[in-house]
């Protein structure tokens, strides 16, 4: 059969999962291959971005206060750390494994780090000694899993059990810092995260700034492809790809510098969008173009292939719970810039749910092997939006949990149907 | 990549066993196995069920230690601690669950574990030029696109994947073990044209088959496994499909000679090779 199919077959054949923009010729190539991979149930970034487009359409109609300025900038402090703990997530779920503590790390950090500033220490050393700790951790986390060789599940539920124990511990050896059970955050910097922004100017030079280099690293990635004479994607995707991230760059910009005062006027976008976007770009790069993120895929993808093709599966996955728990130490500071405290009541078990609720629902697998860091920013911003718009409803916890939980649960069924329909060849 | 296989030591064979054995407790699985592997040719192990072909690939392979015998590459004795000294000195195998992973592409499967990096980072333009030419070289020319998820091919394109992976590191021999069991007719004369491509090309090629029409389509030496003891070997134009199916089944040959044909186990069919 293979050397008698027509080109039209091998597209279709290789519908399920392959990369659109490299297989398409022409832009209408680039669409039917879409609406192929669409209808057998693949979920790539298009998708999710439709439904969070979709779901901020309902919620405009419904609510006149949802497309506010203020509000569209309280949604993106608040989805923030739903963000990054997706991130987090990411790199254990790309292996088939999950961290279910990772809720509980971030929140223990953000102790740790809230008490060092208590007690006079610069906000830098606070930070970092928060991120080596839930960094270690989860490197603990990650031998346990691998050398003993123990479900992922198991290992990181205990794990999620101690570190709650371990929050309420350490609040209360904070003593006289911690009393009622409730750390407060007076540092300018890390409050100023969530709670301060860029200056008007300065959110259009560096949101202008992030767009070019974005179109860059896209235009010159595809173009060195083409000038090889290795496959790439036509000219007409790759100049679609760079207009959208333009134009998402410049309506963040655009968006973050109306005036969403009251009384005085605020502008400019929340310094958090840039500690998040940052950490993006940098998760993206190790996960794409290095040897380790390779490596990630692979196992996620088949141990069995990765172990024989000489890769130490156990240092990689090691690894890989290290970074989770250090950008959920990450996440730890992040939120307690958002609640301006850190308090033993952080639900470290629902944050977590959350996290990979939005890393799923922005097309990660939760078998392993496919998945990017950008899907925690779009699943996050769903499950932000979600939240947001049925509080602005007055709707209430018990509404906007059930809602989240139906949306993850038709991106897993999405996500199930896909790796059915991988397998079947 | 594949090159400079091809100065055919024309006398000495790329591998030679000599009264390999192989006990698994009780089980004696292999006893004083010689075989002789000539660069350049396909050689064809067949045998019944449990007649021990598997577990003679892994020894060759590096997965079992030979309990006595000697393994001789290039006229020298070689032992093998792991299957990783096997594959460094020029000894793939591809098994037959083909071990790639299904998410990533041909040229991500093709170069996993040997990665070209620039400036610290993937370099993705000569790993996609190394894979494309690697599969040029083999002939492969199913393959639209080596930038297709692994799980979206076929069952004969798979096993063309993982054998241009084996080749990719320089393999001088590459063992397979039953590579078309599970394909259609067209797949396996797809995986049967590369088998023929990689013995044009200078390298050894050790395939097991249960297919005697695939066996005698490709193959230029046959030796028969019986219980554990190699019972024939030599050209193939010394055996048809009756006489093989008769060794297979009894160890002897249809005249019932069966110890004459075992000294040609040796060197001797090399001469018409
Ligand atoms: N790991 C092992 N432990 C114990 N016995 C084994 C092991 N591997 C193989 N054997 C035994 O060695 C003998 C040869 O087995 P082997 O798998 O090599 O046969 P084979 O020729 O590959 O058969 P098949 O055609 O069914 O694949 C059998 O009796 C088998 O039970
Ligand atoms: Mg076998």
């Amino acid at each position: 059969m293979a050397n008698l199919r027509e080109p039209d077959e091998i597209i279709a054949a290789s519908n399920a999962d392959a990369s659109a923009e490299l297989l398409a010729n022409s832009v209408g190539d680039y669409a039917r291959i879409w609406s192929r991979r669409i209808r057998s149930g693949e979920s790539g970034a298009l998708p999710v971005i439709i439904g969070l487009i979709a779901i901020v359409i309902f919620f405009w109609v419904k609510s006149p206060s949802f497309m506010t300025p203020g509000n569209l900038v309280n949604l993106m402090t608040q989805s923030a750390f739903i963000i990054t703990l997706g991130m987090a997530e990411i790199f254990v779920l790309l292996l088939g494994d999950i961290d279910l503590a990772a809720g509980f790390t971030a929140a223990c950090g953000a102790v740790i780090a809230l008490w060092m500033l208590a007690l006079g220490d610069p906000w830098w050393a606070s930070v970092i000694v928060a991120l080596i700790a839930c960094a270690a951790y989860g490197a603990l986390q990650g031998t346990i899993t691998a050398r003993l060789g123990l479900p992922s599940f198991v290992v990181t539920l205990a794990g999620q059990l101690g570190l709650s124990g371990l929050l309420l511990y350490l609040v209360a050896r904070t003593g006289s810092i911690g009393t009622g059970g409730v750390i407060p955050l007076h540092d300018k910097v890390i409050n100023g995260i969530e709670g301060s922004q860029l200056s008007g100017p300065v959110t259009w030079i560096v949101m202008i700034v992030i767009a070019v280099l974005a179109a860059a690293v896209i235009f010159f990635g595809d173009f060195r492809r083409r000038s090889s004479g290795l496959v790439a994607p036509p000219v007409s995707i790759t100049a679609l790809k760079m207009l959208a991230i333009i134009a998402a760059c410049l309506i963040v910009a655009y968006v973050a510098n109306l005036n969403r005062g009251r009384l005085i006027v605020i502008k400019g976008m929340p310094w958090a969008v840039l500690v998040v976007l940052a950490i993006l770009a940098i998760w993206t790069m190790l996960l794409g173009r290095t040897r380790f993120g390779r490596y990630v895929y692979a196992i996620g993808g088949n141990a069995e292939a990765a172990r024989r093709a000489g890769i130490n599966v156990n240092r990689i996955r090691t690894i890989a719970f290290t970074l989770c728990g250090l950008t959920a130490g990450m996440t730890g500071i992040i939120y307690a810039s958002y609640l301006g405290s850190i308090s033993t009541g952080v639900n470290g078990g629902q944050n977590v749910l959350n996290a990979v609720a939005a890393a799923v629902i922005g097309g990660t697998s939760l078998f392993g092997g496919r998945g990017k860091m950008l899907h925690a920013v779009l699943g996050g911003l769903v499950v932000g939006v979600i939240y947001n718009g049925l509080e602005l409803l007055g709707l209430s916890a018990s509404a906007q949990l059930m809602w989240t939980a139906l949306v993850l649960l038709a991106a897993v069924i999405v996500d199930r149907l896909t790796r059915r329909g991988q397998v079947a060849r | 990549m594949v090159a400079d296989n091809a100065p055919a030591q024309a006398q000495q064979p790329l591998l030679r066993l000599r009264g390999v054995s192989k006990t698994f407790g009780p089980v004696q699985a292999l006893t004083g196995i010689d075989l002789d592997i000539p660069a350049g040719q396909v050689t064809a192990l067949v045998g019944d069920n449990g007649a021990g072909k598997s577990t003679l690939i892994k020894t060759i392979a590096g997965i079992w230690e030979p309990a006595a015998g000697q393994i001789i590459w290039q006229g020298k004795p070689v032992h093998f601690r792991s299957p990783k000294d096997a594959t460094d000195i020029g000894i793939a195998t591809v098994y037959q669950d083909l071990a790639l992973a299904d998410n990533l592409d041909i040229v991500q499967n093709m170069l996993l574990g040997h990665e070209v990096l620039r400036h610290g980072l993937l370099d993705e333009i000569t790993m996609e030029q190394t894979a494309k030419q690697t599969l040029a070289e083999m002939r492969v020319t199913t393959v639209r696109n080596i930038r297709q998820p692994v799980g979206s091919l076929s069952g004969g394109q798979r096993q063309a994947i993982a054998v241009a992976k084996a080749v990719m590191l320089n393999a001088k021999l590459v063992i397979m073990d039953e590579p078309t069991a599970a394909l259609g007719v067209s797949q396996t004369a797809l995986v049967l044209e590369i088998i023929t491509n990689l013995a044009s090309q200078g390298i050894a090629v050790l395939v097991i088959s249960h297919n005697l029409i695939d066996v005698f389509k490709v193959a230029d030496r046959l030796a028969v496994l019986y219980l554990g003891r190699m019972a024939t070997a030599g050209p193939v134009a010394n055996y048809d499909t009756a006489s093989a199916v008769h060794w297979m089944t009894t160890g002897t040959g249809p005249s019932g000679n069966g110890s004459a044909a075992r000294n040609d186990a040796g060197l001797g069919g090399l001469s018409d090779g």
